[in-house]
């Protein structure tokens, strides 16, 4: 047993195959496990009453959600009075669906038909979304990739480039949300703007710094073994720098998720998060979760792929980082 | 102790002698003719290097050694063409060295293998970047491999290798540009002894058999016997030479040597140049505050 517990907590020891899927699964598991908990054993938290029966109470009506300090002192009432009771069961807020109602959520997300003629479908929605990252990611890091291996590699462009990098990337992006609708119109061009603004500036330092922190003793290899200029930048320092360019894009790509909320409720809304902020105004809570989990869902399987793919693409990295 | 009697260094049999008068008739490759170096860091001002002049034959094996923070390394990255110098000539051939190039090749003390290059990739990186074609370049490459005998990890990535074949890919990589003369600072610095001989053996081999000039630094006093003709001792603050000791171990040699009188002469010579008996400097010594008490059941190591 303490062999166990001893293997499970080893400082810095990677688990055994079986054991760290189990664990991952886990991971998954126990927040569902608190979730059912919470939704589905009433003595938990269940802070309110759904009406079953209105009994003699007035403004009670069936299905109707009241708190539970609020049905007890009706409750009494009614007793003292000797009029017909109301009756209930308790229930979670309206914004705590429980796991089966978001499961139905969401597939019946997919399958209601947009309230107005004018909204989305939900797959549409997502659709949209996904192709304003796509964009605006891009459109970023096929400027902003470059420039930062630029500045990394010859102070000059350091200079020349970061201090104003560095002072614009404080502004806020969504700040720029009305100039970008003035200036793009208002269909998907200034979402994506706000994207690029959100994922631009980071990139640049973020490249710069990893591209600073390729090891120099490389480069004077290289030149001893008669490097010229542009051979140093495409030979060296680019695959020098690729894995961890990578892992930095990964990271950047799932900042560039967190800017879409701001990008969609600019000019006309459309997009997964715009679907959320409507289906919360109308209190469908367990369409908010289904679509929350999507961004999840959606977000975390492309990790994964590009996870993958990285794995693919540079075998040298594999057994390096464990090595 | 019966104290063994040492021959001087300086004594030389015939055959040394003839060797050496032969090895100073060759063309003079290298030269370093009143060569300083001045780092101005904010520290202050350090003079790394003063007044070096030395001149290297074609072919000759050179080792340099010195106190750790003599110069060395600032000495061999001049010559490499990675430091500036700060007055003074380095003339290669006759011809003034400013700046890096293919015909001087370079091994490091670390590990500087392109990772994500395979060890085939590695040794043809010179080559390509020179202009030459791939697929000759890959028929040079897989020779120079043969030659550190890694044939079998042409395909294999630098991290899949130890640190000794590390370093004879190193090897391979700088001799592939056919250089004029090898510069090495402390390539087996970081090897166990039993690596660190057969890497010792590898190069003596690599340079009887071709055209190369051989610099090398190191701070183990046997190795710099076992594998130089000529020693460059530098002395610290500021670099200086202190003196050029010509090795009177014949040629070729294999480890038996390093029992032989002249062997340890040498060494003896170089004990004394580099830790200099009187210079005990008084503030460096351990502090031998009793931390743990020593119980009476082993009160003493003798
Ligand atoms: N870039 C630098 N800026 C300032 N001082 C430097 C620089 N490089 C080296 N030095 C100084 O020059 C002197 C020589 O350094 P160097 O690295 O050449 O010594 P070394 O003989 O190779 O030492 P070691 O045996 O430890 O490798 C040292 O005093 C060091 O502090
Ligand atoms: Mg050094």
């Amino acid at each position: 047993m303490s062999m166990a517990i001893s293997q499970l907590f080893s400082v810095r020891r990677e688990l055994k195959p079986k054991t760290r899927l189990l664990v991952m699964i886990f991971s998954f598991l126990l927040p569902l496990l608190v979730w059912s908990l919470v939704s589905y054993v009433p003595f938990i938290w269940h802070p309110k009453m759904e009406v079953t029966n209105p009994g003699s109470v007035e403004y009670f009506t069936k299905g109707m959600l009241v708190d539970r300090d609020v049905f007890e002192s009706e409750l009494q009432n009614t007793v003292k009075q000797g009029k017909p009771q109301p009756e209930g069961i308790r229930a979670n807020p309206v914004y705590l669906p429980a796991p089966h109602q978001v499961a139905i959520a969401f597939y019946t997300a997919f399958t209601t038909e947009p309230k107005l003629r004018s909204e989305k479908w939900l797959h549409e929605s997502l659709w949209d979304s996904i192709q304003v990252i796509f964009w605006g990611f891009l459109i970023s890091s096929l400027v902003g990739v470059p420039l930062g291996i630029l500045c990394g590699t010859y102070d000059f462009f350091s200079k020349l480039f970061e201090p104003f990098v560095e002072f614009f990337r404080y502004l806020p992006a969504p700040a720029f949300g009305a100039l970008a609708v003035a200036i793009l119109g208002i269909y998907s061009a200034p979402k994506i703007a706000i994207i690029f603004i959100g994922t631009f500036f980071q990139q640049v330092l973020i490249v710069s710094n990893t591209t600073r922190k390729l090891d120099p003793s490389l480069l004077e290899a290289a030149l001893t073994l008669g490097a010229k200029r542009t051979t140093l930048l495409f030979r060296v320092v680019v695959p020098g720098i690729i894995t961890n360019l990578y892992k930095d894009l990964r990271v950047l790509l799932g900042w560039a998720w967190t800017y879409l909320i701001v990008a969609e409720l600019i000019g006309a809304s459309s997009g997964i998060t715009w679907f959320i902020t409507q289906q919360a105004r109308y209190k469908n809570f367990d369409n908010v979760y289904a679509a929350i989990m999507m961004i999840g869902i959606l977000g975390l399987s492309i990790d994964i792929i590009l996870a993958w793919l990285g794995r693919r693409l540079f075998p040298w990295e594999r057994e390096m980082a464990k090595s | 102790m019966t104290k063994i009697e040492l021959p001087s260094y300086l004594e030389q049999t015939e055959d040394v002698k003839d060797r050496f008068q032969r090895l100073k008739a060759r063309p003079v490759i290298l030269e370093i003719d009143g060569l300083h170096k001045d780092f101005e860091s904010r520290q202050g001002h350090v003079t790394a290097l003063k007044n070096i002049n030395f001149e290297v034959h074609r072919r000759e094996f050179v080792c340099v050694i010195g106190p750790s923070g003599c110069g060395k390394s600032t000495l061999i990255r001049i010559l490499a063409g990675l430091e500036n110098k700060t007055s003074g000539k380095v003339l290669l051939d006759g011809k003034d060295v400013s700046e890096p190039g293919p015909d001087r090749g370079m091994v490091f003390q670390g590990y500087t293998l392109f990772p994500w290059l395979t060890v085939k990739r590695n040794v043809m990186f010179g080559l390509e970047a020179r202009g030459q074609g791939k697929f000759s370049s890959e028929e040079e490459a897989r020779q120079w491999i043969d030659l550190v005998g890694l044939s079998k990890f042409e395909d294999s990535y630098p991290h899949q290798l130890s640190g000794g074949m590390k370093q004879r890919v190193a090897i391979a990589r700088a001799l592939a540009n056919q250089p004029r003369i090898l510069l090495m600072d402390e390539p087996f610095g970081a090897l166990d002894a039993q690596t660190r001989a057969k890497m010792q053996s590898y190069l003596m081999g690599i340079w009887q058999n071709i055209d190369i000039t051989i610099l090398f630094i190191t701070h183990d006093l046997d190795e710099a016997i076992y594998l130089a003709d000529r020693i460059l001792v530098l002395k610290a603050h500021p670099g200086e030479v202190q003196e050029v000791i010509e090795v009177p171990v014949p040629q070729p040699r294999s480890p038996d040597q390093m029992l032989s009188p002249e062997f340890l002469a040498t060494k003896k010579r170089l004990e004394d140049l580099i830790h200099p008996p009187e210079e005990e400097v008084s503030d460096d010594h351990m502090n031998l505050v009793r931390m743990v008490p020593v119980t009476d059941d082993v009160s003493s190591v003798f």
